[in-house]
């Protein structure tokens, strides 16, 4: 038969890795070398050790001066090394906003796509491509407001793609309309009288959306955002990441209370896994269980410590998560940052992946000649 | 009792019911019995939107109207021979189209006062005398059916639900046609129900039985088998037309198939049939909505896959950004679109062909893409692998304007070998490294430095070192690929990203016209589902004496380069569309032609009979 199927993409001049659908290796210690990133087991590992430098593009960046987006997109340039993949197979995928610039910026595969639907894009790239490392790059308007849809349905699907949306509370590109995020009464130029509707809480919005994992960290805190990236690449399905992005021309100061050495360390809940939370001037603050399952702050010295939460970022069940997603009110009373939630769960490229596997076991692989002359036939002459 | 059998060259039958009478069904299976007789055939399904619209009414009627012949037919038909009538809904929705003289069989036992009331018969037709100038055959088909199915251990409503199959069996006898298929398709069908089963084939050999015993039918009528041209043929609809043309563009090319697809009728039978196809490598993605089921094509072609998105026209209301991204990036990327009555929801169920100026021109700014259309059911199969070919050669997206009325008729299609498919992977290469290094290489590689022949840009994928670049729907420098405001890098590339779809006109066919005496001065010209209609119409134009041209477009945007020749050859050109004129106005945009233009929209394709009548009006007025 001349036919041939689409693993032959050489044929066509294909001399990369290929569609790759096999079953992500096992993640442990073994004769290759430390532990790969959990979302890489099907990318292949680079040759080379690689620099920041080779994820800088030529392009010229350009956000405003001051502007958060700086802080994350050199915190990630640093961070993608870590991920010992070759340049060629990142690929990063953004909507429309300040923040979807960021693929233009580092020297991979990218596609600044249009507003909100980058993950849909990058839903069809991963699920197609497991040999890839896919991010998604989007705001608060991008993925929030017009691309609502699409990102709870990629947390739901549970895709292996890592979604980054930076969030500044405003409408950057646009010049400073009010956005899902921002707090009710905000006076934006298209809310002169003050902002009517009742902001989402990104994170309570991933938890509620069936999301795997789920984490926050803030533009100004190298270390912490590295980690939160480290373990967002850990995760295999989709990754959740809610970056405080601080936009000093529309909205400047937005995350001043978590940001601010001063009040900061009263605000901020530093989330780690198996560790008791405490929080506040010398750590003095505990988080315990009040009615109806929420949470609440509580002086460790008056407090049971039985009754103090140890942070437990894989409990199967959401509750917890969502609890601690609660306490954070738009006047950041208590801000968790870190990863709130991070269960195992098959990824959606996997299982579609294994559907296919499993049909070729069971019919063989395909054949035109027999699907064309299938069903009722008839022979003339 | 030996009846006397009649030979016919030609016969159209409709089964009429409501939905939940199994009309589609019985249609369906009188269809596939006549194409393994080896009669040419069309269909013409036509159901209601509701799933079950209330029983007995006229919205809830379904019918299913076959055409068959000893010759090669090109339509459904105008005017059925026999009407079954299942119910007085049916009766009444259907009886415009039945000429006198034809045979019409009504289920008696549904035509009680309540039923008729219904539908506001104040008497029963079958007794008022109104039917005198039609064969009626008034028979009690339900009771008649329970009755046959005594001694099988079925409820009273399955034994009642058989009826369809009584009504086959008699329409089967009248016919001649073969049952084994039949027989063998129930088995398959109720394999797990065996009393079902039983009642089914119980059902059908009564209806057989009785019309080869009751004196109600006097003669028994022979289609003979069509000459064909030699091969090995099957019935195909033109959904799973396109279904195995996009498997196998996808098997020809190497490139693995991968749809991102949004229920809507009728378009979702592709993303069902689709997604049996896993062991073709074949990844189907039903998504949250159709801007994501088209996003995920365009980024799985991005990744190297065939992109495919399906749907119907709110649906490509929803897609139009995206494929704008499609166009500004230059991936390729195949948007099928089966059209149906709008706008709005408007007939889901119904055909059209007034999506033609949107495909064309519903996105932002300059944004063209290569627009295909098929003519037939299984002219779907050669229009995909058409589509797919021009969309990896070019990197475009290509729309395919399929519609209703192709989507779930069906007619005979001789199966063509895999050899004989279009090589599409000769058609395209990704860029690979190597090109970019070594000594004689290229210096450097730009993502948007093009094939001088065709204009397409590299399609260098995610995975190929050296390569890396980022794309998006920002205007782009030519060559470099880098974002660029500038103002006459943004005037080539509108006009660069226009000639490279306008150069596609010199990589396919010219139109060829069907003028068998030469002395035709009107030219018909069509495009999509009316080709059957035009055709037949043409037909009997010249078996009357007259002379006319015909031509239809398969390609639509660009139009193939001598179209403006053919319109200048002929005193008038007239258009028939299902639309209120959208081709009509881009010929007379494009080549100044002072076209005809005939329109009926009304969900239902062209009547052959009409559109004849419009011919001769036309050729009388030259
Ligand atoms: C379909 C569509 N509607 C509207 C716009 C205009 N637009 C571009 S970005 C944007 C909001 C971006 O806000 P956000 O996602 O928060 O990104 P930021 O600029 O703040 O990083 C809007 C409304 C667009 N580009 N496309
Ligand atoms: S408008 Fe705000 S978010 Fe956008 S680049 Fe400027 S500072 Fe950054
Ligand atoms: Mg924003």
């Amino acid at each position: 038969m001349s036919d041939h199927g689409p693993a032959s993409q050489d044929a066509a001049g294909h001399g990369a890795a290929g569609h790759g659908a096999g079953k992500p290796s096992p993640a442990d210690d073994g004769a290759d070398g430390p532990r790969r990133l959990a979302s890489l087991t099907l990318v292949p590992k680079a040759d080379a050790k690689l620099a920041t430098r080779d994820f800088k593009s030529d392009q010229e960046v350009r956000w405003c001066p001051g502007c958060g987006d700086y802080a994350i997109l050199a915190a990630f340039q640093a961070f993608l090394p870590e991920l010992e993949i070759p340049r060629e197979n990142l690929v990063i995928i953004s909507g429309i906003g300040c923040s979807s610039r960021l693929p233009y910026y580092v020297n991979s595969y990218g596609m600044h796509s249009i507003h909100g639907r980058a993950p849909a894009v990058a839903t069809g790239l991963a699920a197609s491509r497991p040999d890839l490392s896919v991010w998604v790059i989007t705001g608060d308007g991008d993925a929030l407001s017009i691309g609502g849809n699409h990102l709870i349905h990629a947390l739901r699907r549970n895709v292996n793609i890592k979604i980054l949306l930076f969030n500044n509370r405003i409408y950057g590109l646009t010049k400073g309309q009010y956005s899902p995020t921002s707090e009710q009464g905000k006076v934006t130029k298209s809310t002169p009288f003050g902002s009517l509707d009742t902001p989402f809480n990104p994170v309570s919005l991933a938890l509620g959306a069936e999301a795997s994992f789920v984490a926050r960290t803030i533009d100004s805190d190298r270390k912490h955002l590295t980690g939160v990236l480290r373990a967002a690449a850990d995760h295999r399905g989709t990754a959740f990441v809610e970056i405080y992005q601080n936009c000093p021309i529309y909205n400047d100061d937005a995350f001043a209370p978590v940001t601010d050495a001063g009040s900061r360390d009263d605000r901020l809940i530093r989330l780690e896994h198996g560790e008791q939370i405490r929080f506040g001037a010398d750590r003095g603050q505990g988080l315990r269980f009040s009615r109806y399952g929420s949470l609440e702050a509580a002086d460790v010295a008056g407090t049971d410590s039985d009754s103090l939460l140890t942070h437990d970022a894989h409990a199967p069940d959401p509750s917890y998560a969502f609890a601690l997603s609660r306490l954070d009110t738009v006047d950041f009373a208590h801000s968790p940052i870190g990863v709130f939630r991070q269960v195992p769960r098959p990824s959606y490229d996997e299982l579609m992946a294994d559907q296919i596997e499993k049909a070729r076991e069971r019919d063989g692989d395909g054949d035109l000649a027999a699907l064309l002359a299938g069903g009722d036939t008839w022979q003339v002459g | 009792m030996t009846k006397q059998v009649q030979q016919r060259d030609r016969v159209i039958i409709r089964f009429a019911g409501d939905s939940g009478d199994g009309m589609q069904l019985a249609g369906d299976r009188f269809t596939q019995e006549t194409a393994s007789f080896g009669n040419d055939l069309s269909t013409l399904p036509n159901f209601p939107a509701e799933i079950r619209a209330p029983a007995g009414t006229l919205p809830g009627v379904s019918s299913f109207q076959l055409h068959f012949a000893d010759h090669d037919i090109l339509t459904p038909g105008d005017a059925p021979d026999v009407l079954v009538a299942m119910n007085p809904a049916a009766l009444k929705a259907n009886f415009d189209d039945v000429p006198r003289g034809a045979d019409i069989i009504a289920n008696t036992d549904e035509f009680t006062k309540r039923n008729l009331a219904k539908v506001g018969y104040a008497e029963n037709p079958l007794e008022d005398g109104s039917l005198s100038a039609y064969q009626l055959h008034a028979l009690p088909i339900t009771s008649m059916t329970v009755k046959a199915l005594v001694g099988c251990e079925v409820s009273r409503k399955d034994a009642e639900r058989a009826k369809n199959m009584f009504a086959l069996g008699l329409l089967s006898w009248l016919y001649s046609r073969p049952v084994e298929g039949t027989m063998k398709f129930l088995t398959s069908k109720f394999a797990t129900k065996p009393e079902i089963l039983k009642a089914n084939i119980a059902a059908f050999q009564a209806g057989w039985n009785f019309g080869e015993t009751t004196e109600a039918f006097s003669v028994q009528y022979e289609v003979k088998p069509a000459t064909l041209a030699p091969g090995l043929y099957r019935n195909i609809t033109g959904n799973s037309a396109l279904t195995l043309g996009l498997v196998a563009a996808s098997r020809r090319s190497g490139l693995p198939l991968f749809l991102g697809s949004y229920p809507i009728t009728p378009a979702s039978d592709i993303l069902h049939e689709l997604s049996k196809l896993k062991r073709f490598g074949v990844r189907t993605f039903q998504a949250e909505d159709e801007i994501s089921g088209v996003g995920a094509a365009l980024g799985a072609s991005f990744g190297g896959s065939l992109g495919v998105t399906t749907t119907s026209g709110p649906g490509m209301c929803l897609k139009a950004e995206t494929i704008g991204l499609a166009a500004s990036v230059e991936l390729p990327l195949i948007i099928c679109d089966i059209q149906r009555a709008g706008p709005s929801t408007g007939m889901p169920t119904k055909t059209e062909q007034a999506d033609l100026l949107m495909a064309l021109y519903g996105r932002n700014g300059e944004s063209p893409v290569a627009i295909l259309a098929p003519a037939t059911p299984a002219d779907c199969f050669d229009t995909a692998i058409e589509a797919v070919r021009i969309a990896v050669k070019y990197r475009t997206p290509v729309i395919i304007l399929s519609d209703g009325y192709l989507a779930n008729g069906s007619e005979p299609w001789q199966i063509p070998t895999v050899d004989s498919l279009a090589k599409l992977r000769d058609e395209f290469k990704f860029a690979i490294s190597n090109e970019y290094s070594g000594a004689d290489a290229a210096p450097e590689f730009l993502p948007f430095q093009r094939d001088p022949q065709t204009l397409a840009r590299p399609w260098a994928i995610p995975g190929t070192p050296g390569l890396e670049h980022r794309i998006g729907g920002i205007e782009k420098a030519d060559g470099a690929g880098t974002i660029s405001y500038d103002p006459d890098n943004h005037d080539k590339m509108v006009r660069l990203r226009q000639a490279k779809i306008d150069g596609i006109a010199a990589d396919i066919p010219p139109i060829e016209v069907d003028d068998p005496d030469g002395n035709a001065r009107v030219l018909v010209l069509g495009w999509g589902s009316t080709y059957g209609s035009i055709g037949a119409a043409a037909r009997r134009v010249r078996l009357a004496g007259g002379s006319v041209a015909q031509a239809h477009l398969r390609h639509l945007c660009p139009f193939p380069a001598n179209l403006g020749d053919v319109l200048l050859a002929y005193d008038k050109v007239l258009v028939p569309e299902i639309n209120l004129g959208q081709l009509a106005l881009l010929l007379r945009g494009r080549y100044l032609t002072d076209v005809i233009s005939y329109n009926r929209v009304r969900g239902l394709p062209f009547r052959a009979a009409e559109l004849a009548g419009v011919i001769q009006d036309v050729i009388a007025n030259v």
